[in-house]
């Protein structure tokens, strides 16, 4: 591809102790576009996706083998300093999970423990990131309400908010709209393409549409192994592989 | 249709009625009649059990209210101890009671939760955690008399602490503190996973989300147990009979390396005056009462506590 790469995976393997996960995955994801993983329950793509952030860290009895690169450094190597890493690749996730704090607070969370302290600068940052998340009208005379009052479409955004406001480069969606209602997931949609203009974003989702609608790049995932991966365009109007064609006609999944 | 207990339930399993829908008129195969008897045997039974339980309960209550309630009133609650049962107030053991909470409260509440955030986020949990789990329980059930023997030699004698506030508070405080763990364990294990989850993706280490998302969230349930294991401290004679606290003091402590009393002694004592002395049932009577109110005021408050912050938690 001829564009800039942000990150890149090569011959990625991942165990849950001997249950193989992941198989010999290799991606060139590029900067500044919208990635979608596609394909069906259990196939590895959320796994592939927290294996980006080291999330996968958290789990026991994970086994990683292979590479990936992000902005060309191996983030598997002993030296990285995993929490800067996950600074830089902010994740959101499929329920919204606000902390039990307000919304000022939730937002200001990141910033706060990476050092953080002065109000103006926080109050800036609070704005910003809710603006950016397509939230700051409906919140902004009640920043100090708790998280928890908002709807669940408006708890997401502020999720997305909230990973915003550390600044990171990349952003990880796992299956972010699953739990919404379709005018939210909408507004979550629309987010998406303008946040490409200044983040790579990568999103796992188990509806082909929104990835047909929303991205430019997608991978079609089975069994813990890539099928295939092209321009969303040719991916679901010129399929290469048979199992592509099947699933995303409905065949299966 | 043959005689009148006609089985009218179906195969379907629908009833039909035959003319009103009133439940009586329903008439039911000879099992089904045998399940009713036993149900309404069974909820009979349960209903006298709690009659009779409550009824033990209300007696005592009664009882102490009549022998207390006349003695009860305010020069009985802010004077010290009198040669004079008519003239003798508890404001000693008022005080030392409350001087013991201020102590069991904070130590039980770091202790417990230092100990319980170990066990939960950083021992392994293999053999090492499972061991102490099953020690802490054990503890729990430690008759408080034992506690007492602890307190006396370590903290009266050992560390020279003798029968003071700081000697009882610390002694109660350990005997107080395994089912602070517990409940402790309880309250951390019961902050989700997904905000933790969400503290880790935005950067944070261990110990930053320990302490600015789970012991926060864990909070109420941090504090709840820890009042009750207060509430259930306070109300302990046996430890504080065996470290020595009297029951006779007439002025009050100066400071937490003083000599003091508290209710439940004070309580006891009067119980075992009132052998020669009547009126010194109806003492122990009113102290009886006060000590109650106290008990049920902290209960009050864990239950207000744990209700509020189920509130703002849920959406």
């Amino acid at each position: 591809m001829k564009e800039e790469i942000k990150i890149k995976t090569k011959d990625l393997d991942l165990f849950y102790g001997s249950l193989q996960a992941l198989k010999s995955v290799t991606m060139d994801i590029p900067a500044y576009r919208v990635t979608a993983l596609i394909g069906p329950s259990g196939c590895g793509k959320s796994t592939f996706l927290r294996t980006l952030n080291r999330m996968n860290d958290l789990i026991p009895d994970v086994t990683v083998n292979g590479k990936v690169w992000v902005d060309g450094i191996d983030i598997y190597n002993p030296d990285v300093n995993v929490p800067l890493l996950r600074r830089k690749i902010g994740m959101v996730f499929q329920k919204p999970n606000p902390f039990p704090m307000t919304i000022y607070d939730n937002v200001a969370y990141g910033p706060r423990i990476h050092g953080i302290r002065k109000k103006a600068i926080l109050d800036g940052i609070v704005m910003r990131s809710l603006t950016d998340a397509a939230l700051w009208p409906e919140v902004k005379d009640r920043l100090g309400d708790q998280a928890q009052k908002l709807s669940g479409g408006q708890q997401q955004r502020l999720c997305i908010a909230r990973a915003l406001a550390v600044e990171p480069d990349i952003l990880l969606l796992d299956e972010s709209t699953s739990a919404l209602d379709p005018a939210s997931t909408q507004k979550i949609e629309d987010l998406i393409s303008e946040l490409k203009t200044n983040y790579t974003i990568v999103m796992v989702t188990h509806n082909m549409q929104q990835a047909a609608r929303v991205s430019d790049w997608t991978a079609f995932f089975m069994m813990g192994e890539v099928i295939e991966y092209d321009q969303t365009g040719n991916l679901f109007y010129k399929p290469q592989h048979k199992e592509t064609e099947r699933y995303l006609t409905g065949r299966f999944g | 249709m043959q005689n009148d207990k006609i089985s009218v339930i179906q195969l379907s399993g629908h009833v039909q009625y035959e003319n009103t829908l009133r439940f009586d008129s329903v008439v039911l195969p000879r099992h089904m009649k045998k399940r009713q008897i036993a149900d309404w045997l069974v909820r009979s039974i349960g209903f006298i059990s709690i009659i009779f339980t409550i009824a033990f309960l209300v007696a005592v209550l009664i009882h102490i209210a009549v022998k207390g309630i006349g003695w009860l009133n305010l020069h009985f609650l802010i004077h010290t101890l009198s040669v004079f049962p008519e003239k003798a107030g508890i404001l000693n053991a008022i005080t030392g009671s409350f001087a013991l909470m201020a102590i069991v409260m904070p130590v039980t509440l770091v202790l417990g939760a230092a100990t319980a955030l170990y066990l939960e986020e950083y021992a392994s949990k293999y053999f090492f955690s499972r061991f102490i789990q099953i020690f802490i329980s054990n503890l729990a059930g430690v008759p408080s008399v034992i506690f007492g023997l602890l307190g006396l030699s370590v903290f009266g004698r050992l560390m020279g602490l003798r029968a003071s506030i700081l000697s009882g508070g610390l002694t109660l405080s350990l005997l107080a503190l395994p089912v602070v763990i517990v409940a402790a364990q309880e309250a951390i294990r019961s902050v989700p996973f997904e905000l933790r989850e969400a503290s880790y993706a935005l950067g944070a280490t261990h110990w930053t989300t320990i302490w600015r998302v789970v012991l926060p969230t864990a909070m109420p349930g941090l504090l709840t147990g820890s009042i009750l294991a207060v509430s259930r401290a306070i109300g302990e004679t046996a430890p504080l009979v065996v470290l020595g606290i009297p029951a006779l003091i007439m002025k009050m402590p100066d400071s937490l390396l003083d000599d003091f009393t508290a209710l439940p002694v004070q309580i006891y004592y009067w119980t075992l005056d009132a052998v020669l002395t009547p009126e010194y049932e109806n003492l122990a009577s009113a102290a009886i009462i006060v000590l109650l109110v106290l008990l049920l005021s902290l209960n009050l408050a864990a239950v207000l506590i744990r209700q509020r912050y189920a509130r703002l938690r849920s959406s």
